[in-house]
């Protein structure tokens, strides 16, 4: 199994014939994911790449049975994309647009609430289920199919800690980046919760950061509700106070936010938590009980 | 983006919140003829990015024109926490009867705004949080629904005002709101917000962030962006569409996302390096684009070495390589360089950088290594 994207998902692109679209919209298509429409408004009826182009995404949905969507479109417009796609009746909406206006995240969450999906992002690398489905703009040659589970608030740092895990042979059931913004669709534990009830996920990689408190909301989560074992990773030991490291959302902003206080809670928590991105891999194994590399 | 105390209120009038009456001032003389503008006792206040202005002398109180020059001669230049007073608001006196503290921020956690309201204003907030949390109304709105007339009543009713200040402050909380969502801001503050002798709720101070992100439709807020203020080469930075930020170290560091780029800075400090700065070049990054970000990097004269490390997603490590390569013979660095590449295309860079990379050019296989080696090379004094 897999969790969010797998063999089930038929795809939607919105935003295919840009250029962020068109370019990952090949390389999605080359790992073997279902792309089953796209849409861009005013191109209706013309194709990409074999992938027949809608006008809404209400009449894609209808004509193609489209359940998850992947979402390409500027920043101005992205909150607009996401209401289109969850009332078009979508389940699961991966939003990679970056730079999208807090208000308007607060807004598109709210409107969540009401809604039974699942936004991923915004500003995130998307879903991989190697062998599955890849509804991600991340490298595909870099995973392998297996039963380590990620889930990350970075895209690269994901890319790292996927690789060193394939290199000792650990593959993994999904890998979700949930995105570095202020304000996400869904965050750890909602994942945390999928990974905990499929049951080919036998251990969780969680790479967070600095700002916020999610790590130490997650780290309540695993230690009350979660059997299946956790590694974690945060990055940004080193980053000063009050300005943004790169991600809107990683900012040092009081005691708590600290990649120090958050790695320290997850220990507390009785977690595995990493000095940096290398030691994650022997951590999993050492979790799995598998022989340390 | 944060505002200054002037923006904010500026912002905040737009809005129809009430301020005092102000004239913003970059010299002793303009502070005297504004002064003598607005007459009888004023406040002499620094306009800078950061908080503590009161306790480290950069607020004076002026009874005449006079006194105004002379505090501003004192507060001008003056370094508050980092930043550098080069502006200043003459600002009309008040009879204050009653300090309150009143703010909207978003809430990262329920993902809604968040309005805090205390009676207990003109003090530290976070104090207040940590001693008395009882004196502390916490609000959330519905950003779909907004905020409601019941909600107001509840802080009216929190705030002990009656009559007609009761209904200026429930104006003040439903404009504070409604600037905080119409200029997309993460954070509006007013500390003090204060109740005058003739029953007015007016904003002592204002602190306004909004949010980057949303710029592009606040056009007019966007151009209040002060330049000079920021560090030279994290203005550089921001113009050609790097993430940058400075830091105090020797070993500069370069990479592809902000993730990776945070956690290159601490390999390298537990490495026993400290780290001179943080440079994403982002995703998909050209020659052009690289040869800047390295540009930058270097000009900080601290820096020893530096740590370029790349994993290609959408970025292709040939491509990076290349880039490397024209930039180092643009820039004609002699400062060791360790690249550590992996991801997409990395062994064709790989294979580049050996067949044309100078000798201050090292690659190393993993990011430990790569951290070890830029370590000790700038502990070498880059030789």
């Amino acid at each position: 199994m897999a969790i969010l994207a797998d063999e089930n998902t038929r795809l939607l692109v919105q935003g295919i014939t840009g250029r962020e679209g068109a370019f990952h919209t090949r390389r999605m298509l080359k790992s073997g994911t279902r792309v089953v429409a796209g849409v861009t408004p005013g191109k209706g009826g013309q194709s990409f790449e074999g992938v027949p182009v809608f006008d809404t995404v209400s009449r894609a949905v209808e004509e193609t049975g489209a359940n998850t969507s992947i979402i390409f479109v500027p920043a101005p417009f992205a909150a607009d994309a996401v209401y289109e796609a969850l009332d078009a009746g979508i389940e699961v909406v991966c939003c990679i647009t970056e730079g999208v206006p807090v208000h308007d995240m607060m807004r598109v969450t709210d409107y969540l609430r009401m809604r039974d999906a699942t936004l991923i992002g915004p500003n995130c690398p998307g879903i991989f289920s190697p062998g599955k489905a890849n509804v991600s703009i991340m490298p595909a040659d870099i995973f392998s199919p297996g039963g380590v589970g990620v889930v990350s608030r970075s895209g690269t740092l994901t890319y790292q800690i996927v690789n060193e895990l394939t290199q000792i042979g650990l593959g993994q059931s999904t890998a979700v980046g949930i995105g570095g913004d202020p304000i996400i669709g869904t965050d750890f534990i909602e994942v945390l919760k999928k990974f905990e009830a499929d049951p080919e996920t036998e251990c969780v990689v969680m790479i967070g950061e600095i700002g916020g408190n999610a790590e130490q909301r997650a780290a309540e989560y695993i230690k009350a509700k979660m059997e299946t074992p956790v590694v974690a990773y945060i990055a940004g030991f080193t980053a000063p106070e009050g300005k943004t490291m790169g991600h809107a959302g990683a900012i040092v902003s009081g005691g708590e936010t600290t990649a120090q206080a958050k790695s320290e809670a997850l220990r507390r928590a009785g977690i595995r938590a990493a000095e940096n991105p290398s030691e994650v891999a022997r951590l999993v194994a050492e979790a799995l009980g598998h022989e340390s590399p | 983006m944060d505002l200054y105390e002037h923006q904010g209120k500026e912002l905040l009038r737009r809005f129809g919140l009430r301020t005092l009456r102000g004239v913003v001032a970059d010299t002793p003389e303009e502070a005297r003829r504004a002064a003598e503008r607005l007459g009888g006792t004023v406040a002499v206040k620094a306009q800078v990015l950061t908080g503590g202005r009161g306790k480290a002398g950069g607020i004076k109180v002026a009874r005449s024109p006079e006194e105004a020059e002379e505090a501003a001669q004192k507060i001008l230049g003056m370094d508050i926490r980092g930043h550098t007073v080069r502006r200043l608001l003459v600002e009309s006196g008040a009879d204050i009867q009653r300090e309150m503290y009143l703010s909207v921020m978003v809430d990262r956690e329920n993902r809604r705004p968040l309005i805090l309201f205390s009676t207990e204003g003109g003090v530290d907030i976070e104090e207040v949080a940590e001693t008395k949390p009882e004196a502390i109304v916490r609000l959330h709105v519905d950003p779909l629904v907004g905020l409601l007339p019941y909600q107001v009543r509840e802080l009216t009713f929190a705030s002990g005002l009656s009559g007609e200040t009761a209904r200026d402050f429930g104006g003040a909380v439903q404009k504070l709101y409604e600037a905080f969502r119409g200029a997309d801001a993460s954070l509006v503050e007013i500390n003090p917000l204060v109740v005058t002798g003739e029953g007015r709720i007016v904003a002592l101070d204002a602190k306004v962030t909004v949010d980057d992100s949303s710029l592009y439709r606040h056009p007019d807020i966007a151009g209040w962006k002060d330049v000079e203020a920021a560090d030279p080469q994290e203005h550089r930075a921001q113009e050609v569409g790097l993430q940058y930020v400075k830091l105090d170290g020797d070993v500069g560091i370069l990479g592809n996302g902000a993730g990776l780029v945070m956690s290159t800075l601490d390999v390298v400090a537990q490495a026993g390096g400290s780290p001179a700065n943080f440079c994403d070049v982002g995703g998909g990054a050209d020659a052009e684009k690289i040869a800047t970000a390295l540009e930058i990097v270097v000009s900080n004269e601290n820096v020893k070495s530096v740590f370029f490390n790349i994993f290609g997603g959408i970025t292709r490590g040939d491509e990076v390589a290349r880039g490397l390569l024209a930039a180092i013979q643009k820039t004609g660095i002699a400062l060791p360089v360790v690249v550590r590449l992996d991801g997409t295309n990395a062994e064709e860079g790989l294979k580049l950088l050996a067949e044309g990379a100078p000798e201050n050019v090292h690659t190393e296989e993993t990011m430990l290594d790569a951290a070890r080696r830029a370590v000790e090379l700038a502990r070498d004094g880059g030789h």
